[in-house]
């Protein structure tokens, strides 16, 4: 990248690097809250959250065309967020509420919101790749110029699913970028002990002709900045990219995970020096953005979450007579006269 | 009336379809240029060429995944699993994804799209490539199972499978993909959900699917002439959703069930419908109501071996008979 840039010379715009720390910091403060309503036995079952993986969702998402789609695996709150998806229906799917995306039919691993491009979060580890490869089908075959998005983690690079849907991607010069975000885990598990590469995305990537791509997941403007090629290519018809973005969960896995098997001070160490919102705030201050600008971007962004958690919280829990609701497309679940 | 194999039948279901509406696009392994390795999809591609007919790598879970992209945004894709038994490598995208997604969602996905693909026993090819699974899809909630035993039903059916918003596994026994049927001339839509009384008769009901139906045919007739015994057979046709309205006045008239399957044993479709009947219907019976089934094993490939594995014409009348004496 070329050295220190400053505003009136740089290819991203103010007002996009503004747009760019408003998703991030929506995402981190609304992935603390998710957290806390947890403590507070109001967020059930399970949740995975992207704290510290934010840059990604941001910088893919703000690259965007509002009628490009993303496909999102369980740990989908921030991608879905990134799209503007409501918060209110964000937090209250995670309190399965009647307020929810999805008025607590999915919970939080299956996170929908059609009318923002979010084709839904998927929990089998693999499946919507294939998924985001048919919608870009889809958009070829039907002459539509959106692109498919598909995000997932680094353990999925060694299920079956990522091998086949790469393939076909390929073979058919579809418009599907796939984001590989490496956090260094495969759950529990470092994902260097159980791949045959080094890069689990990246390095597999010559198998099927592509380009070996890695980046910095935790700086936006970098991840913006491949994403706006990544999508100018696959809209030319040039077909798919594989994109490695390198970066780590700041929580557990899941809920139920404290993350006891890191080595000592790794998490301190990559909090302290290379957290994604840290590092993009001191940007906006290198650029010459006002602090009072910041100021107010951070207390938007608690207003609204803390106005949606309040609603959140005082919404019904979903009524049973949805219970056998759009089980098929007539509206109920039927399978006999 | 047209004269057509069930092959054919499918092959005209499909161009019937995709001349109606040009989001409907077909693909499979080997399905486009080598017209299927049943040849039960030939001149699609001549006909509609590379964009609409398509032929995929083995890649069961692109395959499935690609059609529930497309469909969830725009398309009704038909995608083939060569054989039934290779659903086990994609069944992921059958029991978590497609019918699921809806719900999950509460009702901002879709996923209109149908699987095609080869059931069935009867053609020495052993047991990863004869199995009858529609009893697995069965068990799913959110997708709809058929399995049509004539070429008519073929066509009819498969046309219904593409029109229909939900998705559809269609099942088509290898070992009918020869007989030949009239077929109705011009465009035939079928309806999913009902059941069909190929014979009638007042002394038992047989309820069966796909090879099934014409071997029970077959036992009835031979019931009829050697001793008298007047059965009605009836072709479910489409498992989900299931026409009980059918079978139930079948038996009320009758008095006598018989399930004639091709799953093995345990959990076979047929055991869903006798406890149905036994819930519902049991002062409507006049005896025991009796399953005719595949035993527990898998397939095997030897001719004598699977001949005596799969219900055949004589055991569904020894069995029937023996039953009703």
């Amino acid at each position: 990248m070329a050295k220190k840039k400053t505003l009136n010379n740089d290819d991203i715009d103010e007002k996009k690097r503004l747009e760019l720390y408003n998703s991030q910091y929506l995402i981190r403060f609304a992935e603390q809250r998710a957290y806390d309503l947890f403590l507070e036995n109001l967020v059930k079952g399970t949740s995975h959250l992207s704290l510290g993986q934010e840059a990604i969702a941001a910088g893919f998402a703000t690259a965007m065309q509002v009628n490009d789609k993303s496909f999102c695996t369980y740990r989908g709150h921030a991608h879905t967020l990134a799209r503007g998806a409501s918060v209110v229906g964000v937090l209250g799917e995670l309190m399965q509420r009647d307020c929810g995306l999805m008025r607590g039919k999915g919970g939080s691993m299956h996170l929908t919101d059609t009318s923002k491009g979010v084709m839904g979060s998927y929990a089998i580890i693999g499946a919507h790749l294939p998924m985001a490869v048919g919608s870009a089908w889809r958009a070829q075959y039907m002459g539509h110029d959106d692109v498919a998005t598909v995000f997932f983690g680094d353990g999925t690079t060694n299920i079956g699913a990522f091998h086949e849907a790469l393939n076909y991607a390929v073979v058919y010069k579809l418009p599907v970028i796939f984001v590989c975000e490496n956090n260094n885990y495969m759950e529990y598990t470092p994902i260097e002990s159980i791949t045959a590469v080094k890069n689990p995305a990246a390095d597999r990537a010559s198998a099927y002709g592509l380009e070996s791509i890695i980046i910095d997941g935790n700086d936006a403007d970098e991840v913006y900045r491949t994403a706006q090629v990544a999508y100018s290519k696959a809209r030319s018809g040039d077909g798919p990219s594989l994109i490695e973005c390198k970066t780590y969960r700041q929580s557990g896995h899941s809920r139920a995970d404290p993350g006891a098997y890191r080595p000592d001070g790794e998490l301190d160490h990559w909090k302290k020096n290379n957290d994604p919102i840290t590092r993009y705030r001191a940007r906006l201050i290198e650029f010459g953005v006002k602090q009072k600008v910041i100021d107010g971007i951070e207390a938007n962004v608690k207003r609204v979450v803390d106005e949606a958690t309040e609603e959140a919280k005082n919404s019904p829990v979903p009524p049973e007579e949805i219970l056998t609701t759009n089980v098929y497309a007539n509206g109920g679940w039927a399978w006999r006269n | 009336m047209a004269q057509l194999t069930y092959r054919e039948a499918v092959a005209a279901g499909i161009a019937q379809e995709m001349e109606r509406d040009e989001t409907v696009a077909f693909i499979g392994e080997d399905v486009a240029r080598a017209g299927g390795v049943f040849k039960a999809t030939v001149g699609l591609f001549d006909k509609f060429g590379p964009k609409r007919v398509i032929d995929t790598p083995i890649s069961e879970q692109a395959i499935l995944g690609a059609a529930m992209g497309a469909a969830m945004t725009g398309m009704r894709p038909i995608a083939e699993i060569m054989f039934s038994d290779f659903l086990a490598v994609c069944w992921d995208f059958v029991a978590n994804e497609m019918s699921k997604s809806r719900y999950m969602s509460d009702g901002q996905l879709k996923c209109p799209l149908v699987v095609r693909t080869g059931n069935g026993g009867g053609s020495r090819f052993g047991a990863q490539h004869s199995q009858s699974v529609e009893n697995w899809a069965m068990a799913i909630p959110g997708i709809k199972v058929v399995a049509p035993s004539t070429p008519a039903d073929v066509k009819g059916l498969l046309a219904a499978s593409v029109r229909d918003e939900d998705p559809v596994i269609f099942f088509e026994h290898k070992s009918l993909y020869p007989i030949k049927g009239e077929v109705p001339e011009g465009e035939h839509v079928d309806t999913l959900g009902t059941a069909k009384i190929v014979r009638s008769g007042t002394d038992a009901t047989i309820v069966a699917l796909a090879l099934m139906v014409p071997r029970a045919i077959q036992a009835a007739d031979k019931l009829k002439i050697d001793h008298g015994i007047d059965v009605e057979v009836v072709d479910i046709r489409t498992l989900v959703p299931l026409d009980m309205k059918t079978i139930s006045s079948s038996v009320v008239k009758t008095g006598r069930l018989f399930t004639v399957e091709e799953n093995p044993r345990l959990c076979g479709w047929g055991a869903e419908i006798v406890s149905i009947v036994v819930d519902e219907l049991f002062w409507d019976l006049d005896g025991p109501a009796v399953r005719i089934t595949t035993p527990h094993i898998p397939l095997p490939a030897a001719d004598n071996l699977e001949d005596i594995t799969l219900p055949s014409v004589d055991r569904i009348y020894s069995k029937i008979l023996d039953v009703l004496r």
